[in-house]
């Protein structure tokens, strides 16, 4: 992970983000492997002294602190020695109250705050000990989702600012594309791919990968000779080097397009079409196969039960 | 509590407060006036009787009665002993509501039943268990002799007994906080760099002092007016260990209704200043943080 | 967990080969709990002191009532005045139990199912019984219906005895446990809303229907919890029927006040059998309470502990 970047623990539940997240973060410990930041072993570095931020779902406000106590927690918490002045710490408190937007709410107490603006103290709280590194597990999970797409924006404007490393957890594709610098794709424990958004869009590793990023379409085909065939006819695709035979093919929705019976690669009847922002899903069912939505533009309505051919402009194989 | 019944489509004018909010639910005549009658019957009635005995003797009666030496002695008793015991009960109750909450051992579930056993357990049967045992010659009381500790028949029997019946308000009003304490609230106080202790006592402790105030209140109240526990360990010396609930009982049998009023009243008083202490406790926690 | 995710980004900068610990006793403990030795400390703390203040006790009563052998321990329970005893005080019971059972019901509907003015009042007014003195409990009963109370003339006139009687124990039995059934159903029922007994409503179903078909399945172990505590109080009251019963031996003494009377005549045999039968009903009634809060703990948590 570089200094300074935003990056994304993307997966499906139970694929182990979260658990990555508290091992980093101090709070669970690996069977094996290490934990370095900045060339240093913190594997056995206790919670206490890894100088990480951490910011929970479920915010884990301190409930009988005022908004302020919340924040100078972690600076109240040090040795003596090493604590701020009195004046510094409100100093430093009101500054982060500035940045998260709360300036009149130092007096408050949690229970009298949105959820929204909960996650932000908790944030607030998060950067007043200057963390290393910042994580953020689920930080939008339990908002709605207007709430949600404003904080987004709004953690990315802090971020560019701070230019603070940060990790952050999450379930959500749209989120984790839109936010990070990078996206780290987690499956069952195991790391698929790191990689900028653009970079897991548009190559990546594993069907796993593709599947997890967007609805997919999976089809039979043959790669020969560089080439890749689906029931006979080439596509524009080519297949990587030494791989011959059988492989999966798969596109995304508007990857396939209306073609006359004798071009396309698929056949099948409209099942049903409807419309969304703009454009139109087609569900397509094949004979003997799976069946297909096409994304098309949002042209005059098919009729169901209409026999359509289908032509694949773009794509990845597997094997 | 939610108000299952919130007001049906909000009425142009502002509306008359009535009695009750309407409902289609029936029954609401009859149960309500089941309860009322034998509320006022069973409940409300003696005890204003009690009030209207005692106060025939006015301030100043109840004043005399009061600073009688022996009703003045049982009086400190009854209320010095009882905070003691509601101290010691609140302090021990916590470390066992902690350990059944927090820890897992062989035993836990039933250390838990144990706790209720005040509950259930009448307390003449307590009392005689505790005089046994704390007796000179019993098993617990011969090991005290031996440090120069008299038990039974001293104030210390009195406050072993109430111990005994105040520990279960003490462990039973904070067990449930505990449970409810988020685990991710400590792991945000140690990331944020505090050590175990500053975590106990900054974040852990705090939100539930208001549930040890109410178990310590109940626990006092309790001990206060325990009687039959206590009788049995006390000795009953007059100005030693005679406790005010006692005196009540002497009074009466000497067919001095009127004192044993008085003592009563006091003691009423008492109680209902320190419902009203937990009553104001529990709404500034459920002001200040949202729970009780 | 797999070599890949512990090696995830935060190590990405240098993948060292190296093995790492693997013993879990090396493994620092979780950041949510105390150290070891400080664990077994407060767990030897809170043992010992459960062991001294409620086991001991309870073993006690078992301990002496059996000091003498068995033979002495059964001809405790073969005693008239103890067979008497254990009569009142199953009688006294059976009247006091359903008579709160019924309040109870009835008091937990009317203000857990509709919003009035001074209901919180009313809850106060209900809960009082529990912050007063027994002996004042049996006391008030004595100004209302002794010879010098109330309507002391008037039932002297007609010769009915409430104190040193029957009425007297049950009457005082009644005010010291009248809470516990209300207390247990009015936040069980408040959580339960009435949306239910409203679909019931408007599926034709009467007022009646309602509440046996889905009121009660909903409460019923809520309120079973409810009763056994009330009847486990009922049956050891001690502080108030001592001092509305008048101790006439035979007649008017219920099984804790006949075992006051044994202690206090150096019959400790006696009145530790006596006390142990009571004991018995007490680990009784605890047993299948914390079967019930183990079973239906949410049927029952609701209910405020307090008791």
């Amino acid at each position: 992970m570089r200094a300074g970047e935003l990056l994304a623990l993307l997966g499906p539940s139970g694929s182990g983000k979260t658990t990555l997240l508290r091992i980093i973060a101090g709070l669970d410990f690996p069977d094996r492997g290490r934990i370095i930041f900045g060339g240093d072993d913190a594997t056995r570095v206790p919670v206490q002294q890894r100088a990480v931020g951490f910011v929970f779902q479920h915010y884990a406000l301190f409930k009988h602190l005022t908004v302020a106590d919340n924040i100078a927690y972690g600076l109240n918490a040090r040795r003596r020695s090493e604590r701020p002045e009195k004046a510094e710490i409100k100093r430093r408190v009101g500054n982060l109250l500035d940045l998260i937007k709360l300036s009149g709410f130092a007096d408050r107490y949690p229970s009298q705050l949105s959820g929204g603006q909960r996650q932000r103290i908790a944030l607030a709280r998060a950067l007043a000990v200057e963390p290393r590194v910042l994580l953020l597990d689920e930080p939008f999970g339990a908002l709605d989702a207007q709430v949600r797409k404003d904080l987004r924006r709004w953690l990315r404007e802090i971020h560019d600012r701070t230019g603070q490393t940060t990790i952050f957890v999450t379930h959500d594709q749209d989120e984790a594309l839109e936010l990070s610098d990078r996206v780290a794709v987690l499956d069952r424990g195991r790391l698929e791919q790191v990689g900028t958004p653009d970079e897991v869009q548009e190559k990546p590793v594993s069907p796993l990968v593709l599947k997890f990023l967007g609805d997919t379409i999976e089809v039979e085909a043959i790669a020969q000779d560089g080439k890749v065939l689906v029931n006979g006819r080439t596509t524009p695709l080519t297949a990587p080097a030494g791989l011959t035979g059988p492989v999966k093919l798969y596109a995304r929705p508007w990857q396939l397009q209306f073609a006359e019976a004798d071009t396309a690669h698929l056949h099948g009847t409209v099942r049903s079409s409807y419309r969304t922002q703009g454009r139109q899903r087609i569900e397509v069912d094949r004979e003997n196969a799976k069946t297909v939505v096409v994304e098309a533009s949002d042209t005059a309505r098919l009729a169901q039960g209409r026999p359509v051919g289908l032509r694949i402009v773009g794509g990845w194989v597997f094997p | 509590m939610a108000a299952p019944l919130a007001a049906p489509a909000a009425p142009p004018v502002r509306p008359r407060r009535r009695f009750r909010q309407k409902s289609v639910i029936p029954g609401f005549g009859l149960t309500l006036g089941y309860t009322l009658t034998c509320l006022g019957l069973v409940v409300l009635l003696p005890l204003a009787a009690l009030v209207a005995k005692a106060g025939g003797l006015g301030i100043a009666g109840i004043w005399e009665v009061a600073t009688d030496p022996r009703v003045a002695s049982a009086l400190r008793v009854s209320f010095g002993v009882s905070l003691l015991a509601a101290l010691t009960a609140s302090i021990f109750g916590g470390i066992v509501a902690w350990v059944l909450t927090r820890y897992d051992f062989p035993g836990r579930r039933l250390a838990d039943a144990v706790v209720d056993l005040p509950f259930a357990l009448p307390t003449a049967v307590a009392g005689i268990a505790l005089a046994s045992l704390y007796a000179p010659n019993g098993l617990v009381g011969a090991q005290l002799a031996r440090i120069g500790i008299e038990a039974a028949y001293t104030p210390v029997g009195i406050f072993i007994a109430m111990v005994f019946i105040g520990l279960p308000f003490a462990v039973r009003t904070v067990q449930p906080l505990i449970g409810e304490i988020d685990k991710e609230v400590e792991e945000a106080s140690a990331i944020l760099g505090a050590s175990r202790v500053a975590t106990l006592t900054k974040v852990v402790l705090p939100p539930l002092i208001p549930a040890v105030l109410t178990g310590f209140a109940l626990a006092f109240a309790r001990g206060v007016g325990e009687y039959g526990s206590i009788i049995f360990i006390a000795g009953n010396l007059p100005y030693v260990s005679e406790i005010a609930p006692l005196l009540i009982v002497i009074k009466l049998s000497e067919f001095d209704y009127q004192g044993a009023s008085a003592i009563a009243v006091i003691m009423l008083a008492i109680s209902f200043l320190t419902l009203l202490a937990i009553n104001l406790i529990q709404a500034w926690s459920r002001r200040r943080f949202g729970y009780v | 967990m797999s070599e890949a995710i512990a090696h995830g980004p935060a190590s990405l900068p240098s993948p060292n080969p190296s093995p790492a610990p693997r013993d879990a006793a090396l493994r620092p403990r979780s950041v949510v709990t105390e150290a070891g030795w400080v664990r077994a400390v407060l767990i030897g703390v809170a043992l010992a002191f459960l062991a001294l203040f409620l086991v001991l006790p309870l073993i006690t009563v078992f301990a002496q009532a059996l000091a003498k052998g068995w033979g002495a321990y059964l001809s405790a329970f073969t005693e008239p005045d103890a067979r008497s005893a254990i009569r009142l005080t199953l009688t006294v019971a059976a009247i006091a139990v359903p008579f709160n059972l019924v309040f109870g019901v009835a008091a937990a509907w009317a203000i857990a199912k509709f919003e009035f003015r001074g209901k919180n009042l009313l809850v106060t007014l209900i809960d009082l019984p529990f912050s007063v003195s027994p002996v004042v409990s049996g006391l008030i009963y004595v100004l209302v219906f002794g010879s010098n109370g109330l309507f002391g003339a008037f039932l002297i006139q007609h010769d009915i005895q409430v104190i040193f009687a029957i009425p007297g124990i049950v009457l005082a039995t009644i005010f010291v446990t009248f809470p516990f059934v209300a207390r247990q159903l009015i936040p069980l029922m408040q959580e339960q809303g009435t949306s239910e007994e409203e679909a019931a409503l408007t599926l034709g179903a009467s007022g009646w229907h309602a509440f046996w078909t889905v009121t009660l399945p909903n409460i019923r172990w809520g309120l079973l919890y409810s009763v056994l505590l009330c009847n486990a109080r009922a049956m050891g009251e001690f502080g108030a029927v001592s001092v509305v019963s008048g101790h006439i031996r035979g007649l008017t003494n219920t099984l804790p006040l006949h075992v006051e009377i044994l202690y206090n005549e150096y019959n400790f045999v006696a009145a530790f059998a006596v006390a142990s039968l009571l004991a018995g009903l007490a680990l009784v009634t605890l047993a299948i309470k914390s079967f019930l809060e183990w079973r239906y703990a949410d049927d029952i948590a609701a209910g405020a502990r307090r008791h």
